[in-house]
């Protein structure tokens, strides 16, 4: 019966949707505001209808009611507590719940953080959202209801992939819906504009934000995936150019690209038509990775259980939601003039170049994905693009792009000299090829690539810093100076260091890591990188609900003690299934990693394979870097202060368009 | 005009997707096709001290198949490959991907072993190589060990009798 009431929520969320989607959207071109004021309460409505039913789910999993048929399918008597709350999100059904669910809570986000908004406006941006929840809540509905019963229920669910057992992958996909769902406000923002016919620079304002919240969370949402795949697939790998994640680096390209732009259309009214195109782009590329991940158009090691049937219905909505924003973008973006000029030596040209780049970036990695089926539908071939057609792509974009970044992020506004500005940069340049040149021999032997990573680091790093000391320069009182720095320039100086973190992390990493499979007996010892691991043998170890073989490896350099890893094969007591446990010693220059495979012979041998990689945590850290700098500039001042003075000045003017 | 090339590229591009949509992706190939089998040297399943590398059928056509014990398809497609082994046509050699091995030899025992022999790739880093999907996976290597066909997913009796044998007896037949 419980189920049951799930599915009745959802089914009354729908029909809130509905209402959310039509009645504040026409009231916004009738003008009758009780209409308008509707979009409100119905977004608190739909929230708590789609939280009702979720609980119910969750609940289903908690009491093991394998009833619900999604239920057996994913979760199973022994699954550990933490994993039948996660379980809810581990397979297709339960996660476009996870999807709706944020999907609400955005939408009454929005209805909540948006008083300086007019109601006009907010109308129309939550009535947007409302079309995207049908969207949804339709195809939930229709093709992969979460609630479906399996009567006679089964006395047992079946086992969850083990990979799935895992904190990291928990907590990866909520995150990455935060952002995919995330850039649907910036998408309904610019729907709204788009209907309006017009938008200033309090639009802009209103919308940045939202967008970089979203960008943070899909930042983080990567880069936790990656880190997954470091740690549990135990290929010392941390990017495949899989195709999902391909998916939701489109987002990331475009959505980056979009941040750019809307500093250009907030500050100086700048690229407005662009940047509604952005974010239309942003949002449709979320929902082209949901397409390609679940209706099994490519395959993948992600891929869900794929259906025809929700394909062709994603497909389908992809259509409607893409084609109509992309044609209302064709009738009005012509109306949304910007009216603004630059020099081609600006801030502006600046993130325009940044733009360019981002989107060559991202249509190389569409290319990439779509390009084997493009083939395959023309009939000419049948061809899988693979690694090394992204990295001969990526690495000529990256590199003029990080010359760029703090070079853009110095120009000013209008009009700007870029000799002049190169010349202010003139010790950076010294410091950053010397640094370049000199660093890689630290790590024992010169590689151009090593020089080229840690040079382009340097560069991004003390050009950003250039413009931190500049702000303080002329000024007596240092301190006061540095509290009058807005969190905007905070926010942007750190991501811009966390892409010189990245960079480098990256560049290491890919050069000198070490990986070695050995069969050791107990008492050998192998060097790596100044490292010697010795093999202590295997001993028994004892954990809540497994058992374990514990290989102990002993690492010193120099003959003083790193560390000691226990690299473990566990055998889960219930489930029967054996999980092979790497034991990483995490450091900020290095991380060793050992994992143990089989027992070989009966001599104590064991097959051991032994990682050395250098600076993989820059990866990450450098990723964690640009997303809280994303939430930083959030916290900046003018969008509590100004935008409510902004917004009083809108209203003041018409929001129609006016005819042309 | 130039603001409607953002449409204009979409309906494209969902033509394709579209057309896509009615295609099988599980046919795209591997681009390992008509390359040399990537070498790699694994311990085998019946004897950890013995290694087992794809030189050594060299000579002979085979077939490669990538199962685990994890995989619920491999277990589908398992009584195929004992029939296939026992009416000795092909040589199949096991490469027991990502899995744990105790479990793989009860799975043999109880299911039967079509195996010529069985390499273990726990940690599944011969998988990036050979650019698996997942398990189970077929390839077809000739006699000079290029590879020749590459099967995703459970070998259907379909596939087996229109693709994989009659190209098995082509490449067999050119070798003698």
């Amino acid at each position: 019966m419980i189920p049951e009431l799930g599915h009745f929520a959802l089914i009354l969320a729908l029909v809130v949707a509905v209402i959310l989607s039509v009645v504040p959207m026409v009231g916004s071109f009738t003008g009758t505001t009780a209409w308008m004021a509707l979009a409100r309460p119905a977004a608190k409505v739909q929230m708590l209808l789609v939280t009702i039913s979720y609980a119910i789910l969750t609940h289903a999993f908690l009491v093991h009611d394998f009833s619900v048929s999604y239920v057996t399918n994913t979760s199973n008597l022994s699954l550990p507590l933490i994993y039948r709350i996660s379980g809810v999100w581990g397979s297709h059904e339960g996660s476009l719940l996870l999807w709706m669910l944020i999907l609400a809570g955005w939408t009454v986000s929005v209805s909540i953080f948006s008083r300086g908004v007019p109601l006009q406006m907010i109308a129309r941006v939550l009535s947007v959202l409302g079309m995207i929840s049908v969207g949804f809540l339709l195809f939930m509905l229709i093709t992969s209801n979460p609630f479906d019963r399996m009567l006679p229920a089964p006395a047992d669910g079946q086992s969850l992939n083990p990979l799935l057992q895992d904190f990291g992958l928990a907590i990866h996909p909520p995150m990455l819906y935060m952002g995919y769902v995330g850039f649907s406000v910036a998408f309904a923002f610019a729907v709204a504009a788009l209907i309006g016919g017009r938008l200033d620079m309090a639009w802009a304002r209103w919308m940045r934000p939202w967008t970089n919240i979203a960008w943070m969370f899909l930042t983080i949402g990567i880069a936790l995936g990656s880190w997954w795949a470091y740690y549990e697939l135990g290929w010392g790998g941390w990017w495949f150019w899989d195709p999902v994640e391909n998916a939701s680096f489109m987002p990331w390209l475009m959505g980056t690209a979009l941040i750019h732009s809307l500093a250009a259309t907030e500050k100086r009214g700048a690229f407005k038509a662009w940047t509604v195109l952005l974010a239309v782009c942003a949002f449709s590329l979320s929902l082209l990775g949901t397409f390609l991940v679940r209706s099994g158009v490519l395959t993948s090691v992600h891929a869900f259980a794929t259906d025809p049937a929700r394909g062709a219905f994603i497909l389908a909505f992809l259509g409607v939601v893409v084609g109509s924003s992309l044609a209302l973008y064709a009738w009005r973006a012509p109306q949304l003039r910007s009216n603004t000029s630059f020099s081609m030596q600006s801030r502006e040209s600046g993130l325009l170049f940044n733009n360019v780049i981002m989107l060559a970036m991202c249509a190389s990695v569409l290319l990439g994905t779509l390009y084997p089926l493009v083939l395959d539908a023309l009939g000419i071939a049948k061809i899988s693009v693979g690694v090394p057609y992204f990295n001969a792509v990526f690495l000529p974009l990256a590199i003029p792009l990080m010359l760029m970044v703090g070079v853009g992020a110095l120009a000013r506004w209008k009009k700007d000299n870029l000799v002049e500005i190169l010349k202010r940069l003139r010790w950076a340049a010294v410091l950053s090829v010397v640094g370049g040149i000199a660093l890689p021999f630290l790590m024992g032997r010169f590689t151009f690539g090593a020089a080229l990573g840690i040079g382009l680091g340097l560069w991004v790093t003390l050009a950003s810093l250039q413009g931190l000391f500049e702000r303080l320069r002329h000024r007596n009182n240092k301190w006061v100076a540095l509290r009058s720095i807005g969190a905007g320039f905070w926010g942007m100086t750190m991501a811009h260091i966390g892409i010189a973190v990245f960079s480098v992390g990256v560049s290491l990493t890919t050069i000198y890591s070490v990986e070695k499979d050995l069969r050791m007996a107990p008492g050998d010892s192998y060097d790596i990188a100044g490292y010697n691991f010795a093999f202590e043998g295997v001993r028994k170890a004892q954990g809540p609900n497994y058992r374990a073989d514990e290989g102990v490896v002993e690492v010193t350099k120099g003959g003083e003690e790193v560390t000691v890893l226990a690299a473990q094969k566990r055998q889960y007591d219930i489930q029967m299934s054996i999980m092979t446990e790497a034991a990483i010693d995490a450091g900020f220059t290095r991380d060793l990693y050992v994992a143990l495979g089989e027992k070989i012979g009966t001599d104590g041998s064991w097959s051991v394979r032994l990682y050395y990689k250098p600076f993989i945590r820059w990866i990450w850290l450098g990723s964690l870097l640009m997303g809280l700098g994303g939430v930083l500039a959030v916290c900046d001042r003018r969008y509590r202060r100004v935008s409510e003075r902004l917004a009083q000045q809108t209203t003041d003017q018409p929001l129609e368009a006016k005819p042309t | 005009m130039r603001f409607a090339i953002p449409l204009v590229v979409f309906v494209l591009v969902a033509g394709f997707l579209y057309r896509g949509l009615a295609l099988d992706p599980r046919e795209v190939p591997s681009p390992l096709i008509g390359k040399p089998a990537p070498a790699f040297s694994l311990p085998t399943l019946a004897n950890p001290d013995e290694q087992f590398s794809p030189d050594q059928m060299k000579g002979k056509v085979w077939l490669l198949n990538i199962w685990g014990t994890w995989c619920a398809s491999c277990r589908i497609e398992h009584p195929l490959l004992v029939e296939l082994a026992r009416r000795e046509q092909v040589d199949i050699v096991g490469l027991n991907y990502k899995d744990d091995t105790a479990q793989a030899k009860v799975w043999l025992r109880d299911l039967g072993d079509p195996y010529v022999i069985t390499a273990v790739d726990e940690s599944g880093r011969i998988g990036i190589d050979w650019g698996f999907y997942g398990a189970p996976e077929t390839f077809v290597v000739d006699a000079d060990g290029v590879v020749r066909h590459k099967h995703v997913g459970p070998v259907t009796p379909q596939a087996l009798q229109e693709t994989i044998l009659p190209l098995v007896a082509k490449l067999q037949g050119r070798q003698s």
